[in-house]
């Protein structure tokens, strides 16, 4: 129906992008087609899969419909872990052509593998992913997302090429050279986290330089959890439109799903990765609508299929059809990860709250980062909030006023009494990469 | 006759102070008076600059914030009465006070405070025409 919009070029319009306007009953069909494939590729290559299967009573013959998926073993990270670095390939080494791995900050890295078809398919749905967010033949994209063994650097490199925008590879760090850059090329689009992308603002800023008068109009921002709160900070302290991408190395990397112009919820590469929104708790799939986390299965992945991954991300399907006109269904922002969550006197927290309780009292995001301690044996939580410009008052009775409400709205939306310490600007240190907002010091 | 203050936002640890005072001073920023309120956590520091553009560049320049605000300095008679006489005519013309700090005198003879009032120009006008003497921040400077 939207198919005349196809060749907008101002909408980034790209053939590749055609399977996200499907008619739901063909994409249906294709998935179905793509995951019997994927399920007897897995049970005939990966052995870790298929004892599991067995385990169940379950064959790849079991899969009739969509719904059979759900007969399927969940996988999860320390599947990874468990069968480092190589146990879980289903394509002989001479077929595959990379690997990314995880830094892995606690245990064993996690390693990922990709074919040439692999490859091709990841650059196309990052093709889709830069076309969702307008970017098009004639933008300059600065790519600050790492370059090396995470997925983030290549996987954007690869689309960008493909949509046939003019690639600026800085990779992550150099924060001086990356605003230098952005200013003296030119650049209208860029990648990163958008923690990043808040740091490069303010040193834009200390250099002199104002974002909002460069032609850099779209920041494509993913790899971490960010609010609606942290975008709005964003576009109205650099004037651009700030758009969300999802994915996870164990899927392919960044790709699995991005933001349109509509910037309501991010729509799923559903061809490629199908989704599922389970209870946590009981693994129970929950219908179209209802909170939980999400699940993905690959649908064309050769190298290293994974099946009903768990990806402790929680969100919920939108069923809804976009304005945008793309018929692949999206899910809502991910601001939650359940790694992310911290429990403190029994109550589970998430830092995204912290967020929206420090949003919520002045309209602005001030940066903070939270401290768990032990005192005495009781769990403490400490909020230190940077003052900005935006929040700083001569007076000390409105700072005092300032720290109590901050210290009120953080416990009335945790339900935790926390410490509040307001901070120097520039005193809480910041990240190149996807940003740390909780500091445990709390031990064993 | 206003003067520009530069207050900042300083964490109630130690060197903060030294630090912020060291900023200025690295830039040749001469500071004529300033006021630290402070709590157990924080603490604003106020100046009163030789140069206020140049002090504010410096602070923001090593990371402070750095904001300007308009402050009065009157000139206090040498007697017992003489800032409560002040405060009187401030009271009488309905100005609002947020806060206030002696000026340094160590130079003068005459003996100065800032006042911060929340509508400064109306403040200036108030008190020079009962007879205050509001000090101009040029003879700040010659003190
Ligand atoms: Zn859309």
């Amino acid at each position: 129906m939207m198919r005349e919009n196809w060749n907008d070029v101002g909408q980034g319009f790209h053939p590749v992008s055609a399977p996200d306007y499907l008619p739901a009953a063909q994409l249906r069909e294709l998935q179905l087609r793509r995951l019997k494939a994927v399920v007897e590729r897995a049970y005939a290559n990966v052995a870790p899969f298929r004892e599991r299967m067995v385990e169940r009573g379950v064959t790849p013959a079991d899969m009739r419909t969509l719904e059979d998926i759900a007969k399927l073993p969940f996988s999860i990270k320390t599947d990874l872990r468990d069968n480092y670095p190589f146990g879980l390939f289903a394509s002989p080494m001479s077929e595959i052509v990379r690997l990314h791995a995880s830094s892995g900050t606690t245990g064993k890295p996690i390693v990922v593998a990709y074919t040439q078809e692999d490859l091709q398919v990841w650059a196309s749905v990052m093709l889709r992913t830069f076309s969702a967010a307008g970017i098009h033949r004639g933008d300059i994209v600065q790519n600050a997302y790492g370059y090396g063994l995470f997925t983030g650097g290549l996987g954007a490199h690869y689309g960008l090429e493909a949509i046939g925008a003019t690639v600026v590879p800085t990779s992550g760090g150099n924060t001086d050279r990356q605003v230098m850059l952005m200013r003296d090329f030119g650049v209208t689009g860029i990648c990163c986290t958008p923690s990043y992308f808040l740091h490069l603002i303010e040193r834009a800023g200390e250099l002199g330089i104002n974002l909002r008068e460069l032609p850099l109009r779209t920041g494509i921002f993913g790899a971490e959890p960010w609010s609606e709160g942290m975008r709005a900070r964003i576009e109205q302290e650099s004037g651009i439109k700030a758009f969300d991408i999802y994915g996870l190395s164990e899927i392919i990397g960044p790709g699995v799903g991005s933001e349109c112009a509509a910037q309501a919820g991010l729509h799923i590469f559903e061809d490629h990765f199908y989704p599922e929104i389970i209870d946590p708790e009981t693994c129970r799939v929950l219908p179209d609508g209802e909170e939980g986390e999400l699940v993905l299965t690959t649908l064309s992945k050769r190298a290293m299929p994974m099946i009903r991954y768990r990806t402790r991300d929680i969100t919920h399907i939108i069923t809804e059809p976009c304005s945008c006109g793309r018929t692949v269904r999206r899910i809502a922002r991910v601001a939650r990860r359940s790694d992310d969550m911290f429990i403190i006197r029994g109550v589970n927290v998430f830092p995204s709250q912290i967020e929206t309780a420090l949003l919520s009292v002045e309209g602005v995001l001030p940066h903070y980062r939270i401290l768990l301690s032990r005192e005495h044996g009781l769990d403490q939580m400490n909020v230190e909030v940077e003052i900005g410009a935006e929040l700083f008052s001569d007076q000390v009775s409105a700072m005092e006023a300032l720290h109590k409400r901050l210290a009120h709205a953080v416990e009335r939306i945790t339900g935790i009494r926390a410490g509040v310490r307001l901070v120097e600007p520039h005193s809480i240190p910041r990240s190149e990469g996807k940003a740390r907002r909780v500091w445990d010091e709390r031990g064993e | 006759m206003k003067v520009t203050q530069i207050s900042t936002f300083i964490e109630n640890r130690p060197g903060r102070l030294h630090a912020a005072c060291a900023a200025l001073a690295d830039r040749g920023v001469n500071i004529h008076t300033l006021s630290l309120a402070d709590t157990a956590e924080f603490g604003i520091l106020r100046f009163v600059l030789a140069d206020p553009a140049a002090g504010k560049a410096a602070l923001e320049a090593a990371g402070y914030l750095a904001k300007e605000t308009e402050v009065v300095a009157v000139e206090v008679p040498d007697d017992a009465g003489g800032l409560a006489d002040i405060l009187a005519k401030a009271d009488a013309a309905g100005l609002n006070i947020e806060y206030m700090y002696a000026f340094s005198m160590a130079a003068g003879r005459r003996a100065v405070v800032i006042i911060r009032f929340t509508d400064p120009d109306r403040a200036v006008e108030a008190l020079s025409q009962q007879g205050v003497n509001v000090v101009a921040p040029v003879e700040l400077l010659s003190r």
